[in-house]
């Protein structure tokens, strides 16, 4: 029974930022316990990907191919995991807490009849070298310490942006171990028969570093123009209130909050957004809060790290001009 | 068709939500429970299919007595019956002992589809449908924004994805966890509350499932909390102040560049 394992997510041709930051923590887990550090790699044509996780301390990546593999669907990828499990035993796996990380290692966790932690902001082990996590519950109104049963491997999902980027050695390849696994149609559970896009949205909100979002104070679809380009500029996503989302203004997919999506950026900007409780349970582990807001009574500033109260329609697109000026000076 | 939906009773998002002073379990005084939010998209698409195909809704919860309530606003949106599974054997436990208990009851029900909330805003774990479709050997699909029948043992559903939706064919039975934008959830009518007082609900004990305690509950339970702590609280940062809006957009991006390094 050993290895301490990452699931290593990858989107269009790209790892997801969370492995890093799951390799950085798992990288000392397994030098406490004296075990290897892997990655499980799934997908079609992505092994040319798999020796640069060497960089952040995986010594080995099993890869799992195939076309069965190209879109992710829950039975075939769950198949894939759960095959590997029973080869290798790992004491540990950590996946990243995105909708479909958070699809595959519940499903894994019921195969197995294993512990699983949806979510969690820190990660470490005990004294005996199990695993022991802090996640955040009811929205994050309280963190819970998480222990586990001894059943084997444990496992948890872990938050984007919660454990940040470890120093990488592009020097250090990992060994790529390539795995056949075969999944009958029954196996795969159901058929993904077609994609529709939604919204242009480049970076996904959940691992945005910087998010600018836009409630009912943007008073309607077209004005997000601005915030797009502020968000633009700085190499981040638009989100909105579920005000902004109910009124049609933006997808549901842009919506921050209880009932929408939780990040936790490193800056988000709050535009015209009131900041009820519900809308901070999505949005109050950022690291540095901005509130644009004309009433300065709003909750939100009692949360801002910096507040601009002002109309939002005139302050934003001095951002946008001040932003300009900054990028043209370097 | 026969459709069921598995509802769970939980605070109101409002709720202040605190852990009791010794910080090994939460404080639920004076705490107003609601249906799970998820769960009320769950329902609502259940009785639409109905309305579409016939057949009947079930509701099937777990949960201490409190959660009749929860159960009987199901009830007065149109579900016609319910099974409520109440023992305190049951509860304190966590998403697999949950599953399980719920798969001991659903495998002696007929079923066609299942509908659950993405994720309980309790315990905000995402876990219970998808190892309830292990237990059961069915799919679940998860977080579905948009469900439809094709034939009659077959769905076409929506799957949120990132940048966009997944569309999903699979055959039934099947799980589907509902997340917001699926529906707009109907609230319960005042004839429908007065009916839904004389709707049959099942009350099952830890016996009536055939499981014993030790796979139940905090017993069984894979994973356990062993601490609770409140997070850090975010203090009031500044007030950028100027003269105009430009001049506040000028110290804003100073300060976020030279103080907070986040630009
Ligand atoms: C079960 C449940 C789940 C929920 N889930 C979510 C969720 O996931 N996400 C979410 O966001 N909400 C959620 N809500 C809703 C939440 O309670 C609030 O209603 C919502 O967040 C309000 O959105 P808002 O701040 O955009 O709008 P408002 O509260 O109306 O605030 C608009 C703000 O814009 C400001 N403003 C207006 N014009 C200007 C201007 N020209 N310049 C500057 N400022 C201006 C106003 O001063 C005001 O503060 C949920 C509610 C419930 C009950
Ligand atoms: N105690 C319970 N009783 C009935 N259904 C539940 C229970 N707990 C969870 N569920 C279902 O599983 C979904 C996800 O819950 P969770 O995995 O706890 O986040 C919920 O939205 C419900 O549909």
């Amino acid at each position: 029974m050993a290895g301490v394992w990452v699931y290593a997510e990858v989107k269009d041709g790209k790892v997801k930022k969370v492995t890093y930051e799951m390799l950085g923590a798992a990288k000392a887990m397994a030098q406490k316990k004296e075990e290897p550090l892997c990655a499980v790699m799934i997908g079609k044509d992505i092994s040319s990907l798999a020796p640069e996780l060497g960089a952040y301390g995986a010594e080995r990546v099993f890869v799992v191919e195939g076309d069965a593999f190209e879109r992710y669907t829950t039975g075939a990828y769950t198949k894939a995991v759960c095959e590997l499990v029973k080869q290798h035993q790992p004491s540990i796996i950590l996946f990243g807490a995105t909708i479909n990380g958070k699809d595959l290692s519940a499903r894994v966790a019921g195969r197995l009849g294993v512990g699983l932690a949806t979510d969690c902001t820190e990660i470490g082990l005990d004294d005996q070298g199990n695993l022991k996590v802090k996640r955040p519950m009811f929205a994050g109104k309280v963190y819970a310490e998480v222990v586990f049963s001894d059943r084997k491997p444990q496992m948890a999902s872990v938050r984007p942006n919660a454990l940040g980027v470890p120093e990488a050695d592009p020097s250090r390849k990992a060994e790529v171990e390539k795995v056949e696994v075969s999944v009958s149609p029954e196996e795969m559970g159901y058929q993904v028969v077609g994609f529709e896009q939604v919204g242009g949205g480049k970076i996904d909100l959940t691992e945005a570093e910087i998010i600018v979002s836009g409630g009912r104070g943007m008073k309607g679809a077209e004005n997000f123009k601005m915030l797009e380009e502020l968000a633009d500029l700085l190499g981040g996503a638009v989100g909105a209130s579920r005000a902004a989302v109910d009124a049609g203004w933006r997808p549901q997919s842009d919506q921050v909050g209880q009932s929408g999506k939780v990040v936790s950026p490193n800056l988000y900007i709050a535009c015209g957004i009131s900041g009820a409780i519900q809308h901070l349970a999505g949005m109050g582990t950022s690291k540095i809060i901005v509130a644009i807001n004309k009433d300065p009574e709003a909750p939100i500033f009692k949360k801002a790290d910096y507040g601009v109260v002002d109309d939002l329609f005139k302050v934003v697109p001095a951002l946008i001009e001040e932003i300009k000026k900054l990028k043209a000076q370097s | 068709m026969e459709i069921l939906v598995c509802l769970k009773q939980v605070p109101d998002t409002e709720a202040d939500i605190r852990p009791t002073s010794d910080m090994a379990a939460i404080d639920y005084a004076g705490v107003k429970f609601i249906v799970n939010v998820y769960d009320e998209y769950a329902v609502e698409e259940a009785l639409r299919l109905k309305e579409k195909v016939g057949g009947k809704v079930t509701i099937v919860c777990l949960g201490p007595d409190r959660a009749v309530e929860a159960i009987r606003t199901a009830l007065a949106m149109g579900a016609d019956e319910a099974v409520h599974l109440n023992d305190p054997a049951l509860l304190e436990g966590d998403a697999y002992t949950t599953a399980l208990a719920l798969a001991k009851v659903i495998q002696g029900m007929a079923y066609d589809v299942i509908f659950c909330g993405k994720q309980a805003i309790d315990d905000d774990l995402a876990q219970v449908p998808s190892i309830l479709g292990e237990m059961l050997g069915i799919p679940t699909v998860t977080n579905v924004q948009k469900f439809e029948l094709v034939g009659d043992k077959k769905a076409k559903v929506h799957r949120q994805v990132e940048g966009g939706l997944d569309v999903i064919e699979l055959q039934l039975p099947a799980i589907f966890t509902a997340t917001k934008g699926l529906n707009e959830p109907r609230y319960p009518s005042l004839p429908g509350i007065m009916k839904a007082k004389k709707k049959p609900l099942k009350a099952l004990s830890l016996s009536d499932l055939g499981l014993s305690e030790d796979q139940v509950g905090s017993k069984g339970a894979l994973m356990k909390v062993v601490k609770y702590s409140l997070p850090p609280m975010r203090q009031a940062g500044k007030i950028v102040d100027g003269e105009t809006p430009e001049e506040k957009a000028a110290k804003l991006v100073k300060l976020l560049r030279e103080e907070a390094k986040v630009i």
